[in-house]
């Protein structure tokens, strides 16, 4: 008794053509996090006014305290450390004591904690969701895989790290890592953020270790 | 007071002929991982989905023919890596069985405690993101998360004492088990099987008193047992639609005759009755668990000495399939072995392939709400979906 | 119908004298061209309704093997069908028309090892991008082969 197929209605999605967008963006791939030119205009207005410098000094601070008091994480899980990240996330290891809320959207977050391998029909997605956060904006690289390729490192399909595709301000390392380590990742991105000054230099990342 | 005008009333006509492709996914916070689904709408109404897989894909079965047999074990639970007890448990039982290695009671009692105890972490975490995706991410349904993820921690902090890792072990090698239980480990593990027993039952009291929970699990996505079987889904999704088929019963691996448990098996075969076999096998595992740790025999934990080199483990000429019943259902590893340090090839077969392939015959038919509610009670690990 | 009652209706219907397997599994190797009408004979008469996995094996010059396994859930036995494609050869009847869960795993099996299924219904690559060059589980490819812009 052989069973009639029925015709199933597949969508066209070839049109999305993700290899070509991937290289038109990696074109316009940031340099650094440039503000709008108006703020930049006030604030060199601001800073060569006699004693302005002191302004915008404190100006500075303020906004880094509030940058990295409210540090919003898209919640963008990709394999394994997605459920270590999810466990950071909730219950035990609350991470809104430091300020970040699980955001489901990245049009509304600071920071991506890429959690996982990052494979190479992957990779374009992750620079697309990259490219839709607003600056000011951070990258956790969280676990072996992402720091490295990891286990998977020889794979055919894996990307050897994401700062191939994103640039990465922490490494975490570990497989996966325990949400402690990934706790102090996120405090060493905070210190980082205190540091960030409106010229849009920031800390270099830390060492990377697999 | 003046009178008003009845204002003129418009009707619009929807023809249905219009149809609107909508892309959900890699990165949907609901999607339980990377995947893409591309639904085609009429209105409301899904009439088509393209289901788009790989985004996670490791090269397992690639790597396994790289890796030795005393490699490959921790390379293997991470492709179930919710439930990773089980997928290496798989990888092992099917090098024993090529190369006849005996397993010591004692170890299998342990594998039976850990695969149980795995299965039960797993189906916590089922459940609440399961209830997250059904709730919304900010609404009410953050609750039963947040209480699942509490007792998941419970699980992991005994995992943790047993091996020195939360999620990915290499507890399970070829010939028994890595490491024996520390003292006062049982009765830690008794402890927290019993505070997990009361807490089921706070979580079905929540559940099934909750209209808005029945309302969108009852009826939906409904698999019919000629479907079940013919896709060759497994597990819970089986047992849902009526099929009495669980592995630890039918084909009894590493001492599972030895205890006493249920097979749930429901016949709705909708979201609801996934939920009701999951929730009894929670029961289930935990009388395992318990019957386990009080007859646990004395004796040595490995048939094989301990590991000097990674090459040292070598399985003779052959070839088996062997399966074990994982928290989302069978497990299997099909391994040909050509003599050497190194299988010659593996096919691995992960359960939620399998169980991910039947969404585009049940899914069309459904509103868009109701995808997220079919794909959370399939419960997919996409480790295992693209390997 | 038990194991061994399902083996011997094998062996008279198919001519079939190889059936090895232990206790719970009947191992069969099949010619290419009684590949559809064995499925069919298998799913109908010895009842392995269960589509349990499909995939291949590359024996390097002796070219490759399709592996399928399908259960029969209620006996508790199952089935393991082979059949040898010979060297240079890449097409295989498919077993959609008779198993629906053959669609996904033969498109697996298609992204792997470039195996044609001829009557499936959607065959393209499911794991990898739709641009992948070669069949990763081939033998011939190698585990490292780079792939710009990314490795």
């Amino acid at each position: 008794m052989a069973v009639k197929i029925e015709p199933q209605i597949v969508p066209v999605w070839r049109d999305f053509k993700d290899l070509q967008e991937y290289e038109q963006l990696r074109q316009r791939r940031p340099e650094g996090d440039k503000h709008s030119a108006l703020f930049e205009s006030v604030t060199e207005g601001i800073h060569s006014f006699p004693g302005g410098f002191a302004v915008t000094t404190v100006a500075d601070g303020f906004f880094n305290w509030a940058r990295k008091s409210s540090v919003w994480p898209v919640t963008f899980g990709l394999a394994c450390c997605a459920i270590e990240m999810m466990a950071t996330f909730a219950s035990r290891f609350d991470v809104e004591r430091l300020g970040m809320v699980p955001w489901a959207s990245p049009r509304h977050s600071d920071l991506m904690i890429v959690s996982g391998t990052v494979t190479i029909k992957m990779a374009p997605m992750l620079t697309r969701i990259y490219d839709q956060m607003p600056d000011p904006k951070w990258v956790v690289s969280m676990g072996s895989c992402a720091n490295s390729g990891g286990p998977f490192r020889h794979g055919y399909h894996v990307v050897k790290g994401v700062d191939r595709v994103v640039p990465v301000d922490v490494y975490v390392p570990g497989c996966p890592p325990p949400p402690e380590s990934l706790l102090n990742g996120l405090l060493l991105l905070q210190d980082q953020i205190a540091h960030f000054r409106t010229t849009g230099r920031r800390a270099e990342p830390n060492p990377k270790v697999d | 007071m003046s009178t008003v005008a009845p204002t003129k009333t418009v009707e619009f006509e929807y023809s249905g002929g219009e149809r609107l492709t909508m892309n959900m996914g890699p990165q949907h916070p609901s999607a339980h991982g990377v995947f893409r689904a591309i639904l085609t709408l009429e209105g409301e109404d899904v009439v088509g989905v393209d289901a788009v897989i790989g985004y996670l894909h490791r090269c397992h079965e690639k790597l396994s023919e790289t890796l030795t047999y005393a490699q490959y074990p921790s390379i293997a639970s991470k492709t179930d890596y919710v439930a990773a007890m089980t997928s290496e448990f798989a990888y092992v039982l099917a090098a024993e069985k090529i190369a006849k290695i005996e397993v010591p009671k004692r170890a299998q009692y342990l594998r039976v405690i850990c695969a149980e105890l795995q299965r039960v972490a797993s189906h916590l975490l089922w459940l609440g993101t399961w209830c997250l995706d059904m709730g919304g991410a900010l609404g009410g349904g953050a609750t039963i998360f947040l209480y699942c993820i509490r007792e998941r921690e419970l699980v992991l902090d005994l995992f943790e004492s047993l091996v020195g890792a939360r999620l990915l072990y290499g507890f399970y090698q070829v010939g028994g088990t890595r490491y024996d239980i520390p003292p006062g480990w049982a009765e830690t593990c008794r402890e927290t099987v019993d505070l997990i027993d009361r807490r089921i039952d706070e979580y079905e009291r929540m559940l099934e008193e909750n209209p808005f929970f029945l309302a969108r699990a009852k009826g939906v996505g409904l698999i019919s047992r000629e479907l079940a079987e013919d896709v060759g889904i497994s597990g819970p999704l089986l047992r849902g639609s009526g099929v009495a088929c669980d592995l630890r019963r039918a084909e009894p691996y590493s001492s599972y005759e030895d205890f006493d448990f249920r097979v749930p098996v429901e016949t709705a075969g909708d979201c609801f009755a996934r939920y009701r076999v999951r929730m009894v096998e929670f029961r289930e595992s935990l009388k395992i668990v318990r019957q386990a740790l009080d007859r646990l025999p004395e004796g040595p934990i490995s048939s094989r000495p301990g590991l000097k080199s990674v090459a040292q483990v070598r399985v003779p000429k052959g070839e088996y399939y062997a399966r074990v019943e994982g928290a989302r259902g069978e497990v299997g590893c099909y391994l040909i072995a050509d003599g050497s340090a190194k299988p010659y090839r593996m096919k691995w077969r992960g359960a939620s392939f399998s169980n991910l392939a039947v969404l585009p015959h049940i899914i069309p038919g459904h509103k868009v709400a109701d995808v997220v509610a079919i794909m959370g009670s399939v419960d997919p690990v996409f480790g295992e979906v693209d390997r | 119908m038990t194991r061994d009652q399902a083996a011997t209706l094998i062996g008279e219907r198919f001519g079939i004298a190889q059936v090895e397997g232990d206790s719970a599994t009947i191992v069969v190797t099949v010619p290419v061209e009684q590949w559809t009408p064995f499925a069919l004979f298998a799913k109908d008469t010895l009842g392995c309704r269960f589509f349990n996995f499909s995939t291949a094996v590359d024996w390097k010059e002796q070219g490759l093997e399709v592996v399928v396994r399908v259960d029969n859930v209620d006996a508790r036995f199952g089935l393991l069908m082979k059949t040898r494609l010979g060297p240079g050869v890449s097409a295989c009847p498919s077993l959609v028309p008779v198993y629906r869960g053959a669609n996904w795993m033969e498109r697996e099996c298609y992204d792997m090892f470039g195996i044609r299924f001829e009557g499936h219904p959607d065959l393209r690559r499911i794991l990898l991008g739709d641009d992948w060059e070669g069949h990763p589980l081939l033998k011939s490819y190698a585990v490292d082969t780079p792939h710009p812009p990314y490795r």
